[in-house]
């Protein structure tokens, strides 16, 4: 918990240590609304988009928004373990992506697009 | 820096929508390169400058180039080619263009004002090398999983890339085999 400095009127519920950082510079609340709102984006796009890359796209988005509240948790309380949650995000990202195209790559390859709705019957 | 984090949010949030509302492939893969770059400014003005630099090296460096590579393997013909020439107008890159002259001017100026500190509650930024002796040490385990997680990924993708190529090849062997 942040020391308050002299003169700060005591805080007493989670929202207002939420916002109490507003003292300071940005209050914690803005950047995780921020985090919210972009993943909010990326769960849009997966729902409404029909193109696979556009989904795996919208996906990153969403990952990458997840990352965004690790950071800002950890740059609260200044500990490193947001990043270290970060890198391991990253990790996954990667993992993901690359077995993500490839199923790409082979859809394209038998549908001859990229069209999910072409994936609508089991044996293809 | 409030107003660092203010507009680069701004430019985070305006260059995400514009990324699921594009129809032409390359277009949103160009914003999206400019929300993680956005997103990048934010880290490092709240004090986490080490993932600041994964973040543009791995996700808007490594990971976009496998989606361009795959763009590249999918588009191929002069039909494409002919629809390139629609699309890659000038006025298409005005949108990103002004985005990222924002964005540039966000960094210079925070720049400009010394280095970073964390400023959620004044903390102070946390170094790569306190990372490192995180992530080398309590979380080690983790170190492990995600190599298994990237190995396995590694294969997966090799094996779905490969085969269908080595199982038509080996047909046509079987056939020509056949034939013979």
């Amino acid at each position: 918990m942040t020391p308050l400095p002299a003169g700060h009127p005591p805080l007493h519920s989670a929202v207002a240590q939420l916002y109490s950082a507003a003292v300071y510079g940005v209050p914690v609340a803005h950047g995780l609304m921020l985090a919210w709102v972009l993943f909010i984006v990326g769960l849009i796009g997966v729902l409404v988009r029909r193109n696979l890359i556009f989904i795996l796209m919208s996906v990153e988005i969403m990952l990458n928004a997840a990352g965004l509240a690790f950071i800002i948790a950890g740059s609260r309380w200044g500990q490193p373990d947001g990043q270290v949650m970060f890198i391991f995000i990253l990790a996954m990202a990667a993992a993901e992506v690359s077995v993500g195209l490839a199923l790409v790559l082979l859809f394209n390859r038998r549908f001859r697009t990229l069209d999910t709705d072409a994936a609508n019957r089991m044996k293809g | 820096m409030a107003n660092v984090f203010y507009i680069s949010a701004a430019v985070a949030l305006v260059s995400t929508m514009l990324v699921i509302v594009q129809r032409n492939v390359v277009h949103a893969l160009l914003y999206l390169i400019l929300s993680l770059l956005s997103v990048a400014v934010i880290f490092f003005d709240i004090g986490a400058p080490f993932v600041a630099a994964l973040e543009i090296i791995i996700y808007a460096g490594a990971i976009m180039v496998l989606f361009v590579f795959v763009i590249m393997m999918l588009n191929l013909g002069a039909q494409s080619a002919e629809e390139e020439r629609h699309w890659q107008t000038w006025g298409m890159w005005i949108g990103p263009a002004v985005l990222g002259a924002v964005l540039l001017a966000d960094l210079v100026y925070m720049l400009a004002q010394g280095p970073p500190r964390g400023f959620f509650g004044n903390m102070g930024p946390v170094g790569p090398k306190q990372v490192g002796i995180a992530l080398f040490g309590p979380y080690l385990i983790g170190v492990e999983l995600a190599s298994l997680l990237l190995l396995a990924g590694l294969i997966g993708a090799y094996h779905l890339g490969k085969p269908a190529k080595m199982a038509e090849a080996g047909k046509n062997r079987a056939r020509e085999r056949g034939g013979e």
